[in-house]
């Protein structure tokens, strides 16, 4: 058989070209495998070369989704390819959404398999697991070495046009497909087995499970800003400078509280970003620019808003896993209600 | 983190962010969008007195996103 023309599209980080600095760069493409391509290569077998590598920014992608997703489709089209892999991306947000918009841009403009991984988290997998085949990876990088292997194993299958298994056996997020299959076993007995084990307590697999609707209803506007308490929150890592409770630049493992009473502004002698996720250079100089303390002091003292909460809130929103998210929101949300807030503007880098 | 302040809090909360899809996709009710990744509320290009002014701006638009009622997401 004629061998398989695979692309493969990269990040800055994995596509050896820098971290966060470069996350600006502008679609580009390589000929052949870069970073972990040689790897996936070796994996997809002699008759599935990668003919070339399409790499682009993270923050350039997101900034402008819509150009930057065209770019790489002109890039990726020139190789004439017959498969698309993307990533994987891991836990990493942006590159996740990139990945998974890429996917779906070719797969409908090329009309090419496509096949990308992360985990299953990633902003990106909620958004695109119903359109294109992800393959579940674990959280970080270190994972590399069994996220491959199962990228490679999915694409084989998918170009092949292989049946394809359950999400369970095959290994990809769930895309919300039914399929009719006949059972040995008639749906009556498997539904009286399923309620014995449940009421012995014992692990039992639904066949039907029901979709999670994770929505909070929307909380009634406030009426009188004038004489509102607003209070801050950022996930963008702003912190005193020296960064005092050493909030980590990744997976960070607490929150912090710090008195901003009597600052009215961030300075680059004062305030710095903990946050390891994006080009620090832009915060540490003015951490206004995520935390707009400066703005809101101004609207305090021209009446616009009643009052500044004393206290803001931080985290680094890196790499953190929803748990932790939620579990830092609700304490820091327990002491906002006890502070009587009644507004929160919540920044995300 | 934004659904679970609005929920504990039962405040409204707005989301200011670049990467408006993924606030979407969260499922931030109010959203407010922000100028780029590193620097949500600035941009390091424009003078002092510029950039001021494009940082109000956007919280000016939090604000109001605050005191409006939405009944479903809301991107301002």
């Amino acid at each position: 058989m004629a061998s398989i023309r695979v692309v493969h599209y990269l990040n800055q980080f994995f596509g050896q070209i820098g971290g966060e600095d470069k996350a600006d760069i502008t679609p580009f493409s390589k000929d052949g495998p870069v970073g972990p391509g040689t790897v996936l290569e070796k994996a997809l077998g002699d008759d599935m070369p990668i003919v070339g590598t399409v790499i682009c920014g993270d923050t350039y992608f997101n900034e402008n989704l819509e150009n930057a997703t065209e770019e790489v489709i002109t890039l990726v089209a020139s190789f004439k390819p017959d498969l698309l892999i993307a990533g994987p991306a891991f836990n990493a947000g942006r590159y996740g959404m990139a990945c998974g918009a890429v996917c779906a841009a070719i797969q409908e403009k090329l009309k090419i398999p496509v096949v990308t991984g992360m985990y299953e988290e990633n902003p990106g997998a909620d958004m695109y697991k119903k359109e294109v085949y992800i393959v579940k990876t674990g959280n970080s990088a270190a994972q590399m070495r069994t996220a491959v292997p199962a990228l490679a194993r999915l694409a084989t299958r998918l170009v092949k046009g292989e049946v394809m298994g359950s999400p369970a056996e095959e290994g990809y997020l769930a895309r919300g497909i039914r399929k009719n299959i006949f059972h040995e076993q008639r749906g009556s007995a498997r539904a009286v087995e399923m309620l014995l084990k449940k009421l012995k307590g014992e692990p039992f697999t639904t066949e039907y499970p029901m979709p999670v609707f994770d929505r909070v209803s929307p909380r009634p506007a406030i009426k009188d800003l004038s004489k509102a308490k607003i209070a801050l929150v950022t996930s963008g890592g702003i912190v005193p400078k020296g960064n005092p409770d050493r909030i980590e630049s990744s997976s960070a493992s607490k929150f912090g509280r710090y008195d901003i009473s009597g600052i009215n502004d961030l300075t680059e002698e004062t305030f710095e970003t903990a946050h390891g996720g994006y080009d620090p250079v832009y915060a540490n100089k003015d951490a206004d620019r995520v935390l707009p303390v400066d703005v809101m002091r101004k609207l305090e003292r021209e009446g616009k808003i009643g009052k500044l909460h004393d206290v803001y809130y931080v985290t680094v929103g890196n790499g953190t896993s929803v748990a932790n998210a939620k579990k830092y929101a609700n304490a820091i949300g327990q002491e906002l209600k006890q502070e009587k807030v009644d507004g929160i503007i919540l920044t995300s880098t | 983190m934004v659904k679970e302040l609005e929920e504990v809090v039962d405040v409204p909360v707005v989301h200011v962010c670049t990467v408006v899809p993924i606030s979407l996709t969260v499922g931030a009710n109010r959203i407010d969008p922000a100028v780029a990744i590193p620097h949500p509320l600035g941009n390091p290009q424009l003078n002092r007195d510029e950039e001021f002014a494009l940082r109000t701006s956007i919280v000016e638009k939090a604000l109001k996103a605050l005191s409006t009622d939405v009944n479903e997401q809301t991107v301002f």
